[in-house]
């Protein structure tokens, strides 16, 4: 067998197993903390135990994007193009997608019982929904077969045009809302919630493990799309042998 | 460049003055999606009117998609796209060429759209200078971004189904802002466009300028 040249050195594959585990033990406390030591919100009762959940989502969306347009516009840059970035910005991308979706739906639910509806159409939850329609045509325009470097640059200057939109959607949806009515549903002295005490420290860990999740889903998910690209070039019997040769280092 | 792109524009609006592909195809296609609007909607004047600006703008929107795919179609054949290449045209000319024939044969169904609104709705056309104003930097800035996604998805063998997804949601702020503009000026009031127009010109140079340093990478690549 041929030394396995895309198998993670062991030190590598020994520190993303550990972030991995970190990741789940960060989960797993904050929805322990959140559920059950946590007290209820004097406004809005147990509905606030989403908080925990809600905002390291969508700041985990977020920062998946900002990694992605900062890989896609190095990749784009001559004097830093390499293929790694864009292997980041398409694994960062996808998983921004799913935190979005996850965005969206745990945003749903807390909306419902606190606005009344399922969706209401604020700035920031149409710019998401937008963001997440935006993004899936990025994955779409990356799957889309062809040369590695015809296929990243495509995939660069797409990431790009989607990324410029983000703010003009933002700011004429924006203006668009508060042109039309008064901020009824999300007035920033209502919606306010103070946290304070063991809230703070659940939501902290809450931002923290999701933010770990994040980068061991990415870092995975960065390895596949490596793989994939080794499958094309040198077919699936190498690669294969590379991912068992892994198991067995491990 | 510019000398490029007129001649580019030109070439493109001689294959349509002279195939009819837009006027036989998409226009008859904009006047079905304003009729079927309408029966979406009902036949209450008091509904279709105050929607006319925002069915306007949709119609116009999927009727970019349908252009830009034939603008690239025609680009297809014969090996057309080899010969721009070998051209020697500067690919920032090649792009504002192919917008600019986008964006007018756009307008030109603009103007046939304004007639059916105002026909089929019962839109009481005001504020002509904002309604003129909002349909051309509005088209310029959808002939942008579609010319930019065209050239990526041509050549693609999933290019129908990929370049509306592409386009569509990139777009939305144009849809929003033209709309605003739009309703302003027909309700009487193009005072209040005015910010909305700002919204469209930011959008339409930003994306001209993407397109004339992106183009060039992406003709080459296809």
């Amino acid at each position: 067998m041929s030394t396995p040249r895309f198998a993670l050195p062991q030190g590598r594959s020994r520190a993303l197993g550990a972030l991995g585990a970190a990741a789940l033990v960060g989960v797993a406390a904050t929805v322990w903390l959140g559920l059950f030591v946590t007290p209820p919100d004097q406004f809005m009762g147990n509905l606030v135990r989403l908080l925990y959940i809600h905002p390291p989502m969508a700041w985990v969306a977020f920062l998946a994007y900002g990694i992605a347009s900062l890989a896609s516009l190095l990749y784009l840059w001559p004097r830093t193009r390499a293929e790694h970035f864009d292997r980041l910005a398409g694994a960062s991308a996808e998983v921004g997608v799913v935190f979005t979706g996850l965005t969206l739906v745990s945003g749903s639910i807390w909306g419902r019982p606190t606005w009344g509806a399922w969706w209401v159409w604020d700035p920031l939850l149409t710019t998401t929904a937008l963001l997440f329609v935006l993004y899936l045509g990025y994955l779409a325009l990356r799957r889309v077969p062809g040369e590695f470097h015809v296929r990243a640059r495509r995939s660069a200057i797409g990431a790009l045009i989607a990324f410029v939109d983000v703010p003009i959607v933002y700011f004429s949806v924006e203006w668009w809302r508060s042109l039309h009515q008064a901020p009824t549903v999300l007035n920033p002295t209502t919606h306010k919630t103070y946290v304070h005490g063991s809230m703070a420290w659940t939501l902290l860990l809450g931002f923290v493990s999701f933010t770990l999740v994040y980068i061991w889903l990415m870092a995975h998910r960065y390895r596949l799309g490596k793989l994939e690209d080794l499958e094309d070039t040198e077919g699936l019997g190498a690669a294969l042998a590379e991912r068992r040769a892994e198991g067995e280092a491990a | 460049m510019l000398r490029d792109a007129v001649l580019v524009a030109g070439k493109d609006l001689r294959i349509e003055l002279r195939s009819r592909i837009g006027l036989n195809q998409v226009g008859p296609f904009a006047i079905a999606v304003l009729l079927l609007f309408g029966l979406a909607l009902g036949p209450d004047r008091a509904v279709l009117a105050p929607a006319s600006a925002g069915l306007f703008w949709v119609a116009v929107l999927l009727s970019t998609l349908l252009a830009v795919q034939r603008s690239y179609a025609i680009e297809s054949a014969d090996a057309a796209r080899d010969g721009l290449r070998l051209s020697g045209l500067d690919p920032a000319g090649i792009f504002l060429g192919k917008a600019g024939a986008v964006a007018a044969q756009l307008l030109v169904l603009e103007a046939g759209l304004t007639v059916g609104v105002a026909l089929l709705y019962g839109a009481h056309l005001s504020g002509g200078l904002v309604l003129i104003a909002a349909c051309a930097a509005g088209t310029l800035g959808l002939a942008a971004v579609g010319t930019l996604y065209g050239v990526v998805a041509s050549g693609l063998r999933t290019r129908e189904t990929l370049l509306p997804l592409l386009f569509l949601p990139v777009v939305a702020p144009v849809l929003l802002a033209a709309t605003k503009a739009w309703n302003a000026a027909l309700a009487g009031t193009p005072g209040r466009a005015g910010g909305w127009l700002d919204v469209l010109v930011v959008f339409a140079v930003l994306y001209i300028a993407i397109g004339t340093v992106a183009f060039g990478p992406l003709l080459e690549d296809g």
